[in-house]
């Protein structure tokens, strides 16, 4: 009988959310709109990721194409972005640099995320590793980060380079180190939700009913991790494309024929005197691009927040 | 507190010999060979012997200790000896030696501090300066015009790496207008009015370069630190008693909202060291940071040892002393 008066209730509430149908997602994108700085942002990260990737599509010189004919000319119409001390089209350099550059950041984030939230999820849930991990965790963030990085990558180039060959070795060794160096601000921010969350009464009820531990983890805990992640993750993209730049302008990142962003400036500051616009375009996309992320971070921040809901 | 000081040093000393074994294992897990260098026409026993007196010829772990013993107690008393001038134990003792120079390894180090210190130091000084005044009056201001550029301004100031703004300085003020030197000159010695003026100039650039970062970074963080304590209860009793405004924000908010502040400061200073390499890389300041690429460059090991265990040791020290510095000012936190 219990039934049988619930599911009238029960079907008018289905009706009723079908009305007005409000997802977290839904919720947060309302949200994120009203912040201008943030969308701002959104606006120039799309319009720079469309244009590194559909960009030298279009636009067709090849970035390695030296002409000794044409070198060190300043912005014009063949030449938008000008012409670098070998006569390579800057425009095509750029476009090509910034597709590495975002892929590295990309993928150094997700290294940094999947080890941060493992490590993290681990640590809250699991009270008897809890302190083995935070321990660990503490140790790797008094490393230096970046003299290691210098060195590791100083130190493995050639073996990567002969395994993967010249451009994969690089990038797989680039991101693996940043990835590794970067997930303990993650795990930190993981456990600290996963420890108040394995405490609320959902959690409870989860394990009364018998379910298993990995599925109270990867069902029930999870999942409410999700937008600290998020957070972090863009703020971790930012960071790895700008710790990706600083290795390629002190001239241990990506060899000389990949032009990064980072590594462009690195060539670049011999000729600030003669040709300045060589530094300034790979510097004004490095910032740009870094510049959206953070405030995209700063308005998924509120965004994800219910508590700053208005 | 004495136990928990007690407590947390004893946690520090196992954290340094982790990360000095964690560094001093990548780096003979490297392949690199500090022969490799040398002309081809050496033959194949002088390169044995090369790499015999480098002492590599050893296994890992007497290797390990041999480093160890050499860092954390060697090394100490040879500077000990020459600051004093008096002679302890052997004369004969042996010094952690770069494979580029030859030369003592603490000798290059502290022929590159000063550079370091006196740019990168005076930069943080500045920073700390200018941004707690910056983040209190935003936090006072919210949402004034003040406070928005405020915010824009330091996002900017986190956003654009070091290695851009340097350049820039360098294209608007050496290059255009040819107001400072683009590169550090650290023959210049200062002994007069001009050379003063000459050093002023040439530190310039590369401090605010760093200043404008660090500044970013601290004002943002006091901002929200005051933000937090102005919403307190007893801020508005201050208000209710009648004192005035720049009363109960220097006495009473501002008091407050330092704690945390002081604690980022402290932790921030080891970062300085490590994050000067790129500004001492553009503006060619021969500092430690220099000194590290260089040594990175050459394969020369003991060199990148040394300097990146000082690194470490630095980062756990001061990550020590921010939580002292925690305890003694804020009376709230007992611990246990």
């Amino acid at each position: 009988m219990a039934v049988g008066t619930a599911d009238p209730g029960g079907l008018q509430l289905q009706a009723e959310t079908h009305r007005k149908q409000r997802t977290l997602w839904g919720d947060a994108w309302v949200q994120f709109r009203r912040h201008k700085l943030a969308m701002f942002g959104l606006i120039i990260l799309v319009i720079l990721v469309f244009g590194v990737v559909i960009g030298p599509l279009v636009w067709k010189i090849d970035p390695e194409y030296i002409d000794f004919a044409i070198s060190n000319q300043a912005p014009s119409l063949a030449h938008p972005f000008g012409t670098d001390d070998l006569g390579r089209d800057l425009l095509a350099r750029n476009l090509y640099g910034g597709r590495i550059s975002l892929a590295v950041g990309v993928a150094a984030m997700t290294v940094s995320m999947l080890f941060g939230t493992l490590i993290g999820s681990m640590a809250g849930y699991f009270d008897h590793l809890d302190n083995l991990l935070m321990r660990f965790t503490d140790i790797m963030l008094a490393l230096p980060q970046l003299p290691l990085l210098l060195v590791i990558i100083t130190l493995f180039r050639d073996t990567l380079r002969d395994a993967f060959g010249p451009e994969m070795g690089i990038f797989l060794l680039v991101v693996f180190v940043i990835g590794i160096l970067g997930w303990m601000p993650t795990a930190r921010i993981v456990r600290g939700t996963v420890l108040s969350i394995k405490e609320k009464e959902f959690v409870e009820a989860a394990v009364n009913v018998g379910s298993r531990e990995t599925r109270i983890l990867s069902r029930h805990i999870l999942p409410n991790v999700l937008s600290p992640v998020i957070v972090s993750s863009t703020l971790a993209v930012a960071a790895a494309i700008l710790t990706e730049s600083a290795l390629s302008f002190l001239g241990l990142g990506f060899p000389p024929d990949v032009p990064t962003w980072g590594r462009l400036l690195f060539d670049g500051q011999n000729f600030l005197t003669y040709t300045p616009w060589v530094v300034i375009w790979p510097g004004m996309l490095i910032s740009l691009t870094v510049l959206s992320i953070n405030f995209i971070g700063d308005g998924l921040r509120d965004a994800l927040d219910p508590r700053q809901r208005s | 507190m004495g136990q928990y000081l007690i407590r947390r040093l004893l946690t520090a000393i196992p954290t340094i010999i982790i990360i000095s074994f964690i560094i001093f294992l990548i780096l003979d897990m490297a392949p690199g060979d500090p022969t490799a260098s040398l002309p081809m026409t050496i033959p194949q026993e002088v390169r044995e012997q090369i790499r015999e007196s480098l002492g590599l010829g050893q296994p890992f772990h007497i290797r390990y200790g041999k480093f160890m013993k050499q860092f954390f107690w060697s090394e100490p008393l040879n500077i000990l000896e020459e600051m004093t001038g008096a002679q302890i134990g052997d004369p004969n003792r042996l010094r952690l030696r770069s494979w580029q120079t030859r030369s003592p390894v603490i000798d290059l180090i502290t022929d590159r501090t000063p550079q370091t210190l006196w740019v990168v130091g005076l930069s943080y000084v500045i920073a700390v300066l200018l941004a707690i005044p910056l983040g209190t009056i935003s936090a006072i201001r919210q949402y004034s015009i003040f406070d928005q550029l405020g915010t824009v301004f330091s996002i900017i100031g986190y956003s654009v790496p070091t290695f851009f703004t340097g350049l820039l300085l360098i294209i608007i003020f050496s290059v255009r207008l040819g107001w400072f030197p683009s590169y550090y000159d650290t023959t210049l010695v200062v002994h007069d009015w001009p050379s003063f003026v000459k050093q002023i100039k040439q530190m310039i650039m590369p401090v605010s370069v760093l200043a404008l970062f660090q500044t970013a970074a601290i004002s943002r963080y006091t901002r929200s630190a005051v933000l937090d304590n102005l919403k307190q209860d007893y801020v508005r009793t201050a208000y209710a008693k009648g004192f005035r405004e720049h009363v109960v924000v220097v006495r009473h908010v501002l008091r407050n909202s330092l704690i945390p502040v002081i604690t980022l400061i402290a932790l921030g200073i080891p970062q300085i060291f490590a994050g000067a390499i790129i500004t001492e890389q553009i503006f060619r300041v021969n500092g430690l940071g220099e000194l590290l690429i260089r040594a990175i460059q050459g394969s020369d090991v003991p060199l990148v040892m040394t300097l990146t265990l000082i690194f470490a040791i630095l980062i756990v020290f001061f990550n020590l002393i921010a939580d002292i510095i925690y305890g003694i000012l804020d009376p709230r936190i007992r611990y246990g």
